[in-house]
Parts: C-alpha cells; sequence; structure tokens
C-alpha cells in the first residue's frame, strides 16, 4: 500500500498514460484516436512537471537576499516546466495536424471511421 | 564565419522554410529550396573536413557555457551524417526541377517546398545536437514535416498512410520524451557528453533500465525496427515520388545514428552490452528483419512497397551491424547507413522516372520498359546490384564488414545468414530486371527517356554507388573513424 501512497502521481500518470494509449489502439474513430494520443502526451507533461517539484520548495522566483530567512529558501526545479512549454507547443501541433489529415480523410472517404475506410481501400 | 557554421547547419533551412510562405511563388521556392540544399552541402563538406583533420567540434549556443546551455557537438559520426543528409537533398530537390508542376497540387508548391526545408532542418538538427532534449524537438519537426510531406502523395490512401505514420511517430516520439525524462531524473542534466559521465551512478536504479527501454522503443519505430515497421511501407509507397526518395534515403538513416548515439554516446558500450544484453534481443530481430523484409518484397505487386520493404531488410544489416558492438561490425553498419542511402534514394528516383513516363508503379505495367528507357532502368540495375551486394558497388562494401565483424565476433551461423538473405535479394531485384528487360512493351509503345532533369540525379546517386564501390578509403576510412570514437577507442 505505501507502494501505492508514496508514488501517487506517479500512478495517475501511468494511469493516465495507458488510458491514452489504449484508446489510440482501440478505438476506430480517427477523432478518437487523435484524443487519446493527446491524453497520452498529457500524462507525460505532468509526469515532467512533478519531476521538478522538491518538497517544501517554492516558485522558483529569486527571494531577495536581504530579506529574513532568504538563505533557507528552496527552491523547486523550473527546468522541467520550461521543457514541457515546448512540449506542448509540439502536441499542439501534432494534433492540429493530426485534425487536418482527418478532415482531408473525410472529405475523401467520407467517413472516419477506420474499419470502413479499411474496407473501402480493400474493395477498391 | 567559420566559428559559426555548425549553427547555419540547421538555422539556414529553418529560416528559409518561412520565407517561402513569404515569397509565395512555386519555381521561387523551389530555387530557393535547391540553393539553400546546395549551401547547407558546402557547410556539412566544410565541419566533416574540420572534425577529420582538427577532432570534434563544439559549439554553444548564444554562449551559454555546456552543460547549462545547448550545445551543438560534431564529431566523426554525425559529421558524415551531415553530409549524406545535405547531399541527398541537393540531389533530390533538384529532381525533375522543370516538370515539378504535374507532381505537385497546383498553387500548393510553396507549401511543399517549405514542408521540405522544415523536414531536412529537423533532419540535421537531430545529427549535429548534443542535447537530449534538443533531439525530441528536432524529431518532432521531422516528423510533422514528413507527415504533411506524405499526406500530399496522390491518391486518398496517401492520407491514411500519412494519418496512421503520425499515430505511430508521435507514439515513438513521446516514448524518447518519457526516456529523456526519466535520464534527467536521474542525472539532471541532458547534456548527451554529460549524461555519460554521470550515468554510471545511477546504473543500479530500475528507472535507468526503464529510460534505456523507452528511447530505444521510441527510436525504435523512427527507425522502423523489424516489429515496430508496419507505417514504413505505406507512407513510402503513398507519398509523392521524390518524397519517397528523400525519406527512404535518409529519415530512417538519422533515427539508426539517433540509436547509435543513445547506445554507445550515452549508456556506453559495457552497459548496454555487457550489463543489459541488449545483443540478446537485437540481434534475432535483425535476422528476422532481414527476412521477413526481404521476403515480404519479393511478393509485393507494387514497385516502391517493394523497395519499402527491401528497406526493412537493409535496416535489419544496420542494427546487426551495431549489435556486433566491434569496430569492423559497427564500420559495416555505418558504411552501410551511408551506402543505402545511395542506392535506395537511387532506386526511388527510378521508380520516380518510370512513373513520370508511365504513370504506374505496378510491376505488370513495366514489361518492356528497359527498352523504352534504356538509361533509367541501366540505373534500376545498378542499383539493384548494389542492393544484392554485387562486388563493384557500394553494397559489397558494407555486406563485406558485417561478415568480416560476425566472423571476428565468432558468429558462425550469422555469416551465411547474411549471404543468404543477400540470395533473397536478387530474388526480388532479378523478378523487375525481368520483367522490365525480357518482356514485351505493350504494343504503341514508343522509346522515351525520362527528361533530363530526372535522368542526371538519379545517375548522380547511383553513380556514386559505383564510385564508392571502388574507391572505398573515403567512405571506410571516416566509418571506422566514427566506430572507434563511438566504442571509445577500444578495438
Amino acid at each position: 500500500m505505501s507502494q501505492v501512497m508514496d508514488h501517487g502521481i506517479y500512478w495517475l500518470c501511468i494511469v493516465l498514460m495507458m488510458i491514452g494509449l489504449y484508446t489510440v489502439i482501440s478505438r476506430d474513430n480517427l477523432v478518437k484516436k487523435i484524443m487519446g494520443l493527446n491524453i497520452f502526451q498529457v500524462s507525460v507533461i505532468m509526469f515532467y512537471v512533478s519531476m521538478g517539484k522538491i518538497s517544501g520548495g517554492t516558485p522558483p522566483i529569486l527571494v531577495p537576499k536581504d530579506q529574513p530567512g532568504a538563505a533557507e529558501v528552496v527552491y523547486s526545479n523550473p527546468l522541467p516546466h520550461v521543457l514541457m512549454l515546448t512540449a506542448i507547443v509540439v502536441g499542439v501541433a501534432t494534433t492540429a495536424l493530426g485534425l487536418a489529415l482527418v478532415v482531408r480523410i473525410q472529405e475523401m472517404y467520407g467517413t472516419v471511421e477506420e474499419d470502413e475506410i479499411i474496407e473501402m481501400d480493400r474493395t477498391e | 564565419m567559420t566559428a559559426h557554421l555548425p549553427i547555419l547547419q540547421v538555422v539556414l533551412p529553418l529560416m528559409a522554410a518561412p520565407l517561402c510562405l513569404l515569397i509565395r511563388n512555386g519555381p521561387a521556392t523551389r530555387y530557393l529550396a535547391i540553393g539553400v540544399a546546395w549551401t547547407s552541402l558546402w557547410i556539412a563538406c566544410q565541419l566533416l573536413g574540420q572534425v577529420v583533420a582538427e577532432g570534434p567540434i563544439s559549439y554553444m549556443l548564444g554562449g551559454w557555457v555546456a552543460p547549462f546551455g545547448i550545445e551543438y557537438r560534431i564529431d566523426a559520426v554525425n559529421a558524415y551524417l551531415l553530409v549524406i543528409v545535405t547531399m541527398i537533398a541537393s540531389v533530390v530537390l533538384p529532381f525533375g526541377v522543370d516538370r515539378i508542376p504535374l507532381t505537385v497540387p497546383a498553387g500548393k508548391e510553396y507549401l511543399y517546398n517549405a514542408a521540405f526545408l522544415l523536414c531536412i532542418c529537423g533532419l540535421l538538427g537531430i545529427s549535429i545536437t548534443g542535447d537530449i532534449f534538443n533531439v525530441f524537438v528536432f524529431l518532432e519537426i521531422s516528423s510533422l514535416a514528413s507527415y504533411t510531406l506524405i499526406s500530399l502523395g496522390k491518391g486518398r490512401r496517401a492520407l491514411r498512410a500519412a494519418f496512421s505514420y503520425l499515430v505511430m511517430g508521435t507514439v515513438g516520439g513521446t516514448f524518447f520524451l518519457i526516456g529523456v525524462g526519466l535520464l534527467y531524473q536521474a542525472t539532471g542534466t541532458l547534456n548527451m557528453a554529460d549524461l555519460a559521465e554521470r550515468l554510471p551512478a545511477s546504473f543500479g536504479a530500475r528507472s535507468v533500465v526503464v529510460s534505456f527501454a523507452f528511447l530505444t522503443v521510441g527510436i525504435g519505430i523512427k527507425l522502423a525496427v523489424f516489429p515496430l515497421h508496419q507505417w514504413l511501407p505505406n507512407a513510402y509507397s503513398h507519398a509523392p515520388a521524390r518524397v519517397s526518395a528523400f525519406l527512404a534515403a535518409t529519415a530512417t538513416k538519422v533515427s539508426f545514428y539517433l540509436l547509435l548515439r543513445v547506445f554507445f554516446g550515452i549508456f556506453g558500450v559495457t552497459y548496454v552490452f555487457g550489463t543489459l544484453r541488449a545483443q540478446n534481443l537485437l540481434i534475432p530481430l535483425s535476422l528476422l528483419a532481414m527476412f521477413v523484409g526481404s521476403v515480404a518484397a519479393i511478393n509485393q505487386t507494387n514497385i516502391k512497397r517493394l523497395l519499402a520493404y527491401s528497406s526493412i531488410a537493409q535496416i535489419g544489416y544496420m542494427t546487426l551491424g551495431l549489435s556486433m558492438a566491434s569496430v569492423d561490425g559497427l564500420t559495416g553498419g555505418i558504411v552501410h547507413l551511408f551506402n543505402h542511402a545511395l542506392m535506395k534514394g537511387g532506386l526511388f528516383l527510378v521508380v520516380a522516372c518510370v512513373g513520370y513516363r508511365l504513370g504506374s508503379d505496378r510491376v505488370e505495367d513495366w514489361s518492356g520498359v528497359g527498352r523504352r528507357m534504356p538509361w533509367t532502368m541501366a540505373a534500376f540495375v545498378v542499383g539493384g546490384l548494389s542492393l544484392i551486394g554485387v562486388p563493384g558497388t557500394v553494397g559489397f562494401v558494407s555486406k563485406w564488414y558485417l561478415v568480416l565483424g560476425a566472423i571476428n565476433r565468432g558468429w558462425t551461423l550469422v555469416a551465411p545468414l547474411i549471404l543468404l538473405s543477400s540470395l533473397l535479394a536478387v530474388v526480388y531485384v532479378w523478378r523487375i530486371i525481368e520483367i522490365a528487360w525480357f518482356r514485351q512493351a505493350p504494343a504503341g509503345a514508343k522509346r522515351e527517356e525520362a527528361p533530363l532533369s530526372m535522368l542526371v540525379p538519379t545517375w548522380v546517386l547511383i553513380g556514386a554507388t559505383l564510385y564508392f564501390g571502388f574507391h572505398t578509403d573515403l567512405t571506410v576510412g571516416v566509418a571506422r573513424q566514427a566506430a572507434q570514437a563511438l566504442l571509445g577507442g577500444t578495438p
């Protein structure tokens, strides 16, 4: 039990990751696939953000030296957050491109269900 | 000026891409792209010369000292790769330069050129950077650009191919990101050289093993290692002809380099092959790839698909060389990276030439095409022989080193298997040659060679496979230097 409680945030990430990955694999609807991909990416973003948190850490904004107790202040690590800004941009770009492709597929095939598309390609 | 060549290598195509969007004129962007590719090739050659003469180059972005800032680090391995990528781009972009409006949707050419430049930028960025998070960013830049390029292919199947590549590629890229995160958690650094120094202290941690697994699978998807190759045949066979040629020759090669870098540059040869024994998984998968890829190629009715499956087999040779973890094996793998880029690029260009005249990629439509387009099909014969590994072509050189590596390792079973899988290549190459040269062309077909603007780039690549088949010192020399650098100087 302590295994679960101590690593709560990781379990959350893993559960989200699996929900996302399962959606990508199991759904035939292409839009749902993209949404699954999004959930999958969000789980990784959460994992990174949790990594930067230090227990008792404050946001990494420099406390002036002359302020009382400035020497004992512990800062959280801002780097993972910054990395995730980039990853979020990548995720948005991927989603946009994926949805654009879905729109084109809908125009060309008249459906966004993968099993129907495969069937149409086979009989063609 | 020369001090800033490493950053110019990446920034030049990156800046040219939005410029294409501003110009909005097909022909102007076309020549801009060619100019950028040629300049990039010149820069890459300069960098390679500098590395060979003076050793690794380190470039600090914005003057921030590594490991805090992003470092571009160029050694023998990636200098070699930069030359390959820019060279293929410089040959593929001018291909059919006077006929492009026929192959790209009207009015969309400037977008196509912009995506092409971004793809080049991403691939060069992966090769040049010394920062592993930076690799992820460039990986996604090149991937997003290549999804776009593939979706521009003719017919609606290209859209589905691009979509499934997007799903697979994003999963792969995100796996890579998880691996990077776990490494950062274990060491607190993202600089690859710094990682290699700090990582041994945490080799006991399970998160490092997990990170290794995530990185390997993530790169494996991009590389199309055997069980993760599903996206590749569709993507290559439905993409526009020039895009297939460019991606087949560069995208998987850059992923292979990334695998080399992660295995040897970050985790180190003793950890990967000593502690984790990754070769126990890699060797069977490589051998399976060689045979499954070749057998699947034999049964294809679409010639682009045939070449795509053959690529999967060839990737098997490269990963086999990697899993030998010896200088000979790695030299074989790295030389094959270069050689396969030349021959597969050339062969896809031949398909593009024939496709331009015949309007078909189907094998049966190729009957008698040898007499109609003798120069084009002669290029196919040379490229095909190189794929088999006939002496005098580059394919022979890389297989020679792979067999040598296998024998030196004492793997007496692997060496004959390499030769046996080459025999399978004979089957699928001969099938095409037989149809193209020995069958009658349909009645009324006249002799009609591909236009010169297509024939010349094709023959540049195919001629290079012959040239480097005889003058092996240059390619093998640099590859050997690269292999030694990766193995850390141990023989």
